[in-house]
């Protein structure tokens, strides 16, 4: 089957309301061609679940997140995401705040369809008191121990960024660290990769061995080609983060000024084919 | 006479507190712990764990700034993922960097002032949630005063001693608060009812000035013993080997 598709067709299926998982991890291998669309529509109200980076400050800036379920939210090299931080000041956010383990397990469980999965984690901290749904188990063996009941954090879309697929949706990272897309696709109904470049299915374990290819095509709907796609958070070994640009996206959080001339320059275009053009006018 | 700056006698009060981890990751946060858990590693603690800052387990010694340095040894492959599951198994002791801390303990380095709109959003909840219950921690903080250390936490991020105690005993089983390493002192939680206590007061820092600049009443046992001052050995391996260009020094002024 040939799953190749574009971000305007996968943003098309996100409806107001639903829940979307973001895969990467701060400002590392995030699909931001597919958070640029979303920009570009009118979805609104989305309850968002990542660990996350500018792909949060984007859609909170931009008023596109009513709920937001994390662990974090990170620039990596600007350790708080100012307009994340902005939101969340002005009160605009509801907030689901977790350890970052207790958000993973809730992923898996849900991956796994069970309706949740113990652990420690959370336990005596504050995470229980301002999340107030979460419930404690105890253990049914003669231990009795009590631990909190991670629920499955199911979603209805999730966009995860890779280095290569193929056009039936097998995915491959080719970075350190596979962060946790395989959960964010498993937890989801409809699953959009978008991917530096779709390759032959018989090429792809000439890029990295058979232990990169972190998704299998039953995970994936739809595979989009974007190079640059995760640009400015960084997709190794393909590219580094693009500090400079990030910079100049961090400092639009003092200004309302300059972020209206970021957003004129970079997000209110019509198509990622610009964006990438306006990113390349900027390096010249 | 040393000349050991404070920053450096900060660096072996962290070293310290690790030397006895033996076959365990140690993640350090800050200029400070890092090149305190490093030294500990290249010391007494030679069998430490620790990451590259990305996803591998570094086998050798790097320094701070990542100069002059020849083909890094790797050890093992460490994703996010694998982080979790060290660290629920335990094998870990971490040092994290606190914005407000209690007489128990208990940590907050997520958000300051009202929770649903703060006045301050700072890290989140990160890992401290499940680090504390977990496994052994310390925390760091350069800036010891009575906005760091208070009465009460706007938000617990990390878990005190009271909370875990509140658990009960198998719940809390594996939490393990080691130290707080400041920039006045060293304090540890060696009271009946695990509150926090001066342990050894920096050299050059009296005990008044640790009660000023402390929100909540601090078990002190008589005059506290000064906190000790580097080895020449471990001198010349934090200025030559680990931090050439001395970044210590510049997370805590001398």
């Amino acid at each position: 089957m040939d799953k190749r598709t574009t971000e305007a067709r996968a943003v098309a299926e996100l409806r107001s309301g639903m829940t979307l998982g973001i895969g990467g991890w701060g400002s590392r291998r995030k699909p931001m061609s597919l958070v640029r669309e979303i920009l570009r529509s009118d979805v609104k109200d989305l309850t968002v679940v990542t660990y996350g980076g500018p792909d949060v400050g984007l859609l909170c800036k931009a008023g596109k997140v009513k709920r937001l379920v994390y662990g974090f939210v990170s620039l990596d090299s600007i350790p708080l995401e100012p307009h994340f931080r902005a939101a969340r000041q002005a009160g605009r956010l509801e907030v689901t705040e977790l350890d970052e383990g207790m958000l993973q397990w809730g992923l898996y469980a849900a991956a796994l369809r069970l309706p949740f999965l113990p652990t420690r984690s959370g336990l005596g901290s504050d995470v229980l008191k301002y999340a107030p749904e979460l419930r404690l188990v105890r253990s049914p063996y003669d231990d009795g121990e009590e631990l909190v009941a991670m629920p499955a954090l199911e979603l209805d879309v999730a966009f995860v960024h890779m280095n290569r697929a193929d056009a039936r949706g097998n995915g491959q990272y080719l970075g350190p660290d596979p962060y946790f897309d395989d959960l964010f696709c498993m937890s989801a109904k409809r699953r959009f990769v978008s991917c530096e470049k779709i390759v032959e299915t018989a090429e792809l374990v000439k890029s990295g061995p058979p232990q990169t290819l972190v998704l299998n095509r039953t995970m994936v709907d739809g595979v989009i080609e974007a190079p640059g796609g995760a640009h400015f958070t960084e997709c190794p070994p393909d590219y580094g983060r693009d500090e400079a640009f990030q910079k100049e996206y961090a400092a639009t959080a003092k200004d309302e000024d300059e972020w209206k001339k970021f957003e004129t320059r970079y997000l209110s275009l019509a198509s990622e084919a610009e964006y990438q053009a306006a990113v390349a006018e900027r390096a010249r | 006479m040393s000349d050991a700056t404070r920053a450096e006698i900060c660096v072996t009060a962290v070293a310290d507190a690790f030397r006895n981890d033996g076959e365990a990751l140690a993640s350090a946060f800050g200029s400070v712990p890092t090149v305190g858990v490093r030294l500990a590693k290249l010391t007494d603690a030679p069998d430490l764990l620790m990451t590259d800052g990305v996803a591998y387990l570094r086998g050798d010694v790097p320094s701070l700034s990542g100069e002059d340095e020849g083909e890094p040894v790797t050890e093992g492959w460490l994703p996010f993922r694998r982080v979790f599951d060290l660290l629920w198994s335990g094998r870990r002791h971490v040092i994290m960097t606190a914005s407000q801390i209690d007489r128990f303990g208990n940590h907050n380095f997520a958000c300051i002032g009202d929770y649903a709109k703060p006045k301050a959003q700072l890290l989140g909840m990160r890992g401290a949630p499940g680090n504390t219950i977990c496994h052994a921690t310390s925390y760091w903080v350069p800036n010891h005063s009575a906005k760091v250390f208070v009465e009460t936490v706007d938000v617990v991020s990390g878990v005190g001693n009271d909370r875990a105690r509140a658990l009960g005993e198998r719940s809390s089983r594996f939490h393990d608060l080691r130290c707080v390493i400041s920039n006045l002192g060293v304090f540890d939680f060696a009271t009946p009812d695990g509150r926090m206590r001066l342990a050894s007061r920096h050299p050059g820092v009296s005990v008044d000035e640790i009660v000023e600049q402390t929100g909540f009443e601090i078990a002190i046992d008589g005059d506290a013993p000064e906190t000790r001052i580097p080895t020449a050995a471990e001198l010349a391996l934090v200025r030559e080997r680990i931090d050439p260009k001395g970044f210590v020094n510049r997370e805590v002024p001398a």
